[in-house]
């Protein structure tokens, strides 16, 4: 039987995996061609020439986590890190939806969704960037808006950065 | 609509979403961390010390990309990804709409999509529903709308 500390494994172990995770998400996102916007463009576009390509990367994707989490989520840690940071969250509320319709506008008038725009500063183009710019300025002044508002709303802790994913 | 499976490179596209799944599964497995990149460039921005994980990510995501685009297909004799004209319009306010959105809903297509719909989460399900719905409506008024 490993103890608690064998268990962890060495300072080292979790970055090197988190970064060799970061690698299979960007080539996967660049083999599939979301970095193209044109692409994604053309999947939203169903009243034009569809081009499904966007579907078959998301059903790839789904595909493995669908299965892949069911065996996860069971266990009662991680295999490396110390706990998992699951979304507390289960409400279909007024937040969701309407940041879901505003991303979903967004997304359809520059073609990039944060992975994809993310990635894409690896070509030469200029649009990425000015997208990644352009998101952190809407992030952030949505975030610090809200935090002056309702800062003593008892959904407040949802904007700490570890509870900030679904 | 029209449907060309010609133009259509399926394969390299479930192998890409099926790699997209794997990273996710690798992150959660190991570090029980939620593969949502919305919140990890957020997060990466706070500076925080409990937040450098995302860096390393976020790190290897350009790396990855970098793989494919100048490594893998060059040798593979595959077109560069084609880029588009400068289209600062499009790119500001699309961008400034994607991080109020994103921040307000709590996710992107990876974080609700790939992660979400992984979990099996009915909030996740919902966020899906309605961004694909409107970003599909936005390119309709965009690209049919105004009589085009």
């Amino acid at each position: 039987m490993q103890s608690e500390q064998n268990h962890h494994g060495p300072a080292w172990q979790e970055p090197l995996i988190i970064l060799l995770a970061g690698i299979l998400f960007g080539f996967g996102l660049a083999l599939s061609q979301m970095i193209n916007p044109d692409r994604v463009l053309g999947f939203l576009d169903i009243f034009g020439a569809w081009d499904p390509t966007l579907l078959f990367v998301l059903g790839g994707a789904v595909g493995v986590t669908i299965v892949s989490f069911r065996f996860i989520l069971p266990r009662s840690r991680p295999l490396v890190g110390t706990k998992f940071y699951l979304p507390r969250s289960s409400d279909i509320d007024l937040p969701l939806i309407g940041g879901a319709v505003l991303f979903g506008i967004g997304w359809g008038i520059a073609g990039y969704c944060p992975g994809p725009g993310w990635v894409s500063v690896i070509l030469k183009t200029g649009n990425p960037f000015l997208f990644l710019i352009a998101f952190v300025l809407g992030s952030f002044s949505y975030k610090t808006l809200v935090r002056k508002t309702t800062s003593d709303h008892p959904d407040s802790d949802r904007s700490h950065p570890s509870l900030s994913e679904p | 609509m029209t449907l060309d499976m010609a133009n259509v490179p399926w394969q390299s596209a479930l192998m890409g979403g099926i790699l997209i799944g794997l990273s996710a599964t690798v992150l959660l497995a190991f570090s029980g961390r939620i593969a949502g990149i919305s919140g990890m460039i957020n997060g990466a921005l706070t500076f925080q010390r409990s937040e450098l994980w995302r860096w390393w990510f976020l790190g290897g995501m350009l790396l990855g990309g970098l793989l494919y685009e100048y490594g893998v297909a060059p040798s593979l004799a595959l077109e560069p990804t084609p880029v588009k004209a400068l289209a600062p319009v499009s790119m500001i306010l699309g961008g400034v709409l994607v991080g109020i959105g994103t921040r307000m809903g709590n996710g992107c297509t990876s974080g609700h999509g790939v992660c979400g719909l992984g979990r099996l989460s009915g909030r996740s399900l919902a966020a899906v529903i309605t961004f694909l719905s409107t970003a599909m409506v936005t390119v309709f008024v965009i690209r049919h709308g105004f009589g085009g």
